[in-house]
């Protein structure tokens, strides 16, 4: 969509390409698997049958970043890790979106203090979209996170912006 | 075997090779001499009485005067367990490796390696385990200082 961002004021055209847009974006974010810890386990079980993330059209988690939309960090973020995770970020295409689970990746969490290795927040290398709290948080909770993700997705907009941000 | 009978038995093949021994606590243990300590686990791997097949644990311990490696052995056969300990200078500590006595040895000196600087000498593949490769300094010593930033990032 490069071709239009960013170039029109707002208008009729393109308020419905937005709609159009954002709606299809908002209902298939497809998540890249990718786990790290036990906020994994909730992200697993989110998914699964009981609390069914296909839902909101993000139960395909795909084994491929190139494939994916959405990054959901579910886990500790050691400073190995760091590195790999920037590196599958950029790795997917745009649109893409991080929400980060749990207090490890919120920011280090437990590791706050005495965690030599762990990267106190995964913000501190990729942007974050939706932090969900929790240690770890119920799969009710990364629910909640998607829905705040989708109504994100949902104001984003071609036209161009003003000083004031994004509408 | 009960644990004074496995110390009776170590004493009496290596005299005062076996510095120290501890049979009435909890995990009974022997300190050993760190040059002949291959000799020591081949000697209780193998040997008919004793037949440690099962490496359960080796690890590190800084006591700050001086770091010692930890091996927590156990008998499948007889179903006993013993315990070695050799002690180490903290400046450049080396130790002949046991992988040849048992192979999970190699993943578990790797580890010790990582932790705690011990370099065990003829390990076939003595990298880091946990840390990255570039990682400098090793986190489970007493002095270690925490690193304020690792490739930019902060710490």
């Amino acid at each position: 969509m490069g071709v239009i961002e960013g170039r029109f004021e707002d208008n009729v055209v393109i308020t419905s390409l937005d709609w159009i847009v954002n709606w299809a974006r908002s209902w298939s974010p497809w998540p890249l698997t990718f786990g790290l810890a036990c906020c994994a386990i909730e992200m697993m079980a989110a998914g699964a049958a009981r609390y069914d993330l296909d839902r909101f059209g993000a139960g395909l988690f795909r084994p491929s970043p190139r494939q994916s939309d959405l990054m959901i960090v579910a886990g500790t973020v050691t400073m190995k890790m760091a590195t790999r995770i920037k590196r599958l970020y950029e790795q997917m295409p745009e649109p893409k979106y991080v929400i980060s689970m749990g207090s490890c990746a919120n920011n280090g969490g437990p590791y706050w203090q005495h965690g030599y290795h762990v990267l106190k927040g995964v913000d501190e290398v990729i942007p974050v979209d939706v932090y969900v709290p929790g240690c770890p948080p119920r799969p009710e909770s990364l629910i909640e996170g998607l829905i705040q993700l989708q109504n994100k997705i949902k104001r984003q907009t071609f036209a161009k912006t003003t000083e004031q941000g994004k509408a | 075997m009960n644990p004074a009978e496995i110390v009776a038995r170590l004493t009496e093949r290596f005299g005062d090779r076996v510095l120290e021994s501890k049979p009435d606590v909890v995990s009974p243990c022997s300190v050993v001499d760190p040059a002949s300590i291959l000799e020591i686990c081949r000697f209780l791997r193998f040997d008919d009485s004793l037949l440690m097949d099962h490496l359960e644990l080796l690890g590190g311990a800084d006591y700050k005067d001086r770091i010692e490696v930890v091996y927590v052995l156990y008998s499948m056969t007889h179903r006993h367990r013993h315990v070695l300990k050799v002690r180490l200078p903290r400046e450049n500590p080396r130790i002949a490796t046991v992988e040849s006595v048992w192979r999970v040895a190699n993943w578990h000196e790797r580890e010790t390696y990582d932790m705690f600087g011990i370099v065990f000498e003829g390990h076939s593949d003595l990298r880091r385990i946990l840390c990255p490769d570039d990682w400098e300094g090793y986190p489970l010593r007493k002095d270690y200082q925490f690193p304020t930033r690792y490739r930019g990032m902060p710490v």
